[in-house]
């Protein structure tokens, strides 16, 4: 049977209908969601380790590992390969870190958060607007962390100080390029796992086959080839004329088609498979 | 009932989704009135998911209309979702985030200065009682405070109609009860809610109007009451005190019911009966013949018989699939 149970005291949930509501609310909505869905992209990041290391820590250690390693050997110093090296590392931790975009929009998906975000009176892209803004806040913070692990390790900037901020815009504006691709992923694959082993599928031999840890003259024939073609090879040679000097106008330009390229074609995808998941 | 469109909070046409080979909806109507609880009761996969998620905006019917407030669910979407709150089947809070991190990035996204989300955030966590696990990520929190911190995180708009979908399925009785009060205070405070359940006394405990809905289709609707009226009509319940009486109480009892009682437990003796005036009858002919009781109810059928007499088989054994992929 039914008891009514008499409420005592206690505040209840739809009460009191604020009087003040006019005044607690913001002038630009749509700014003050994307702000607020770019904090919660930022705290995510700091909860989830790997996701932090991702963008510190992970990048520190290659560029340590690889130089010590691998510089005597390589350039037969090690300050002269770090001077070639970091480039590269660079453009390698700019590549593995496209991959949390699409996992975490995945995950956002699979665990319901999306559900909820729809059943809000926002804009239907703030969410994604939100992702991609708190991964350029993750970008800079890698930037800022490789390089001045770089000085401390006795790189130079043999260019300007504005030819290293072009660098880094530069690296920004491509992860913005290929970020699409990780979304795209992200909004067709079943799983956030799925996604991440889609990516790493593309992104490994991409890594692996350019020039990021290695001169492109040292490689086969068949293997120049390939390398010579990837996007992440011309990104590294944008990157070491803008930094250590050398040509830029030709890598930059190949680089700058690169982006347009995939921006053209995976962001359309991208953002209809988004409005037809989310 | 004659109740105007202006009057319904909830008001939902022929609804028709179609997954697949599977018709998850196959044309149902329900509605509620303003300040009511609808309970939408059906076994699992009979498709109360997908007719919340169609009333959320989530989600688009093949056919069919639904208005909250008299807004278009389709065409209106934004009104729509600023007059809910939707608990889903499974929470949906950021497992990442903290509780309060959690509710003040609903109360940001639904325009409130962050000073104003905090606040909110606040008043609803100790109301949920979860104030001491605020700065806890969610993914710490037990399944029951999850669905705490679900349960107020659509309620920080302070919406007029709460969807909530299967809110006690998996929580132990305790926490049930407490769920249920908590439905009954959004009510006591104005709020419409329409409730899915799998629980026959959790409709009968909350609900003002009940759907019962199997493979896609409202088979019945109406009050607990009308509910279990359809399915027969009342028992007429007594014990005497005395046992020796009992000859004579079942003798009292044929004549009213025109028909011989049954005696069920020691003394104990029931009969189906046409209308109330019989309860009248009946202890105006025990007062005459003095015999006392200690027992005396007219009772109606419980739901279990209703949905068994609706659809010829029992609650939950009708196609147990776990068939949520939503
Ligand atoms: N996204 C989906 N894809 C395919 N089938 C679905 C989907 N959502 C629900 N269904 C199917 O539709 C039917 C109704 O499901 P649902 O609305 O979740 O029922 P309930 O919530 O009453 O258990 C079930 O048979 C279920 O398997
Ligand atoms: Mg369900």
């Amino acid at each position: 049977m039914t008891t009514i149970i008499e409420k005592s005291g206690k505040p209840t949930a739809t009460t009191p209908r604020s009087t003040s509501v006019a005044a607690d609310q913001v002038r630009f909505p749509t700014l003050h969601h994307i702000f607020a869905l770019t904090k919660r992209g930022l705290l995510k990041t700091m909860r989830t380790p790997e996701a932090l290391i991702d963008v510190t820590i992970q990048p520190i250690i290659f560029l340590l590992l690889f130089t010590y390693l691998f510089g005597g050997a390589m350039m037969g110093s090690t300050a002269d390969y770090l001077q070639f090296l970091l480039p590269g590392i660079y453009v390698q931790s700019i590549l593995f870190s496209a991959v949390a975009i699409g996992v975490n929009l995945n995950q956002d998906v699979t665990k319901g958060v999306t559900d909820r975000f729809r059943s809000l009176p926002i804009s239907r892209s703030a969410p994604l607007i939100g992702a991609v803004t708190s991964d350029v806040l993750r970008y800079l913070v890698l930037s800022a962390s490789l390089l001045i692990t770089g000085f401390i390790m006795g790189f130079r900037v043999e260019t300007s100080i504005w030819a290293m901020f072009g660098a880094v815009a530069l690296a920004i504006g491509f992860s913005l390029c290929l970020c699409w691709v990780s979304v795209f992923v992200g909004m067709l694959a079943r799983s956030p796992g799925a996604v991440q082993g889609i990516l790493f599928l593309a992104i490994f031999p991409l890594t692996f086959g350019s020039n990021v840890f290695v001169q492109t003259d040292t490689m086969p024939g068949w293997l120049q080839a390939f390398v010579k073609v990837n996007p992440a090879t011309s990104l590294a040679d944008a990157t070491r004329g803008l930094l250590s000097g050398g040509p830029v106008a030709s890598p930059l330009l190949y680089c700058l088609l690169w982006m347009a390229g995939l921006l053209a074609v995976f962001f359309p995808l991208a953002v209809r498979a988004y409005r037809r998941r989310v | 009932m004659n109740t105007t469109s202006t009057d319904l909070a909830i008001d939902a046409q022929g609804l028709t989704k179609r997954f697949g080979d599977t018709q998850a909806l196959a044309g149902i109507d329900l509605s509620a009135r303003r300040g009511t609880v609808l309970g939408v009761l059906g076994p699992n996969g009979a498709g109360k998911t997908t007719a919340v998620r169609i009333l959320a905006t989530l989600l688009r019917p093949d056919s069919g209309t639904a208005r909250i407030h008299g807004f278009d669910v389709q065409k209106q979407a934004t009104q729509v979702r600023q007059n809910i709150g939707l608990t889903g089947q499974y929470a949906s809070v950021d497992e990442d985030l903290t509780g309060m991190e959690n509710l003040i990035l609903i109360g940001q996204l639904l325009n409130l200065r962050t000073s104003a989300a905090r606040t909110r955030a606040n008043e609803l966590l100790s109301w949920f009682d979860l104030t001491a696990a605020a700065g806890r990520p969610a993914k710490t929190y037990s399944g029951g405070m999850r669905r705490r911190l679900d349960l107020a995180a659509s309620l920080v708009g302070r919406p007029s109609v709460i969807f909530l979908d299967e809110p006690t399925t998996g929580l132990d009785p305790s926490k049930r009860e407490e769920m249920w009060d908590v439905v009954r205070s959004l009510v006591d405070d104005g709020s419409t809610v329409l409730l899915t359940t799998q629980y026959l006394d959790e409709a009968e405990a909350l609900a003002d109007d009940i759907s019962v809905i199997d493979h896609g289709r409202v088979i019945a609707s109406g009050t607990p009451d009308e509910l279990k009226r359809v399915v027969g009509g009342q028992t007429l319940l007594v014990r005497p005190t005395d046992l020796d009486n009992v000859p004579q109480v079942t003798e009292i009892l044929a004549r009213i019911a025109g028909e011989q009682p049954a005696s069920t437990r020691t003394g104990v003796l029931q009969v189906g009966v046409k209308d109330d005036a019989a309860m009248h009858t009946l202890v105006t002919e025990l007062a005459l013949a003095r015999i006392s009781v200690t027992e005396l109810s007219l009772r109606l059928p419980s739901l279990d018989e209703v949905f068994f007499a609706l659809t010829g088989k029992p609650t939950g054994s009708a196609d147990i699939t776990e068939g949520d992929a939503a």
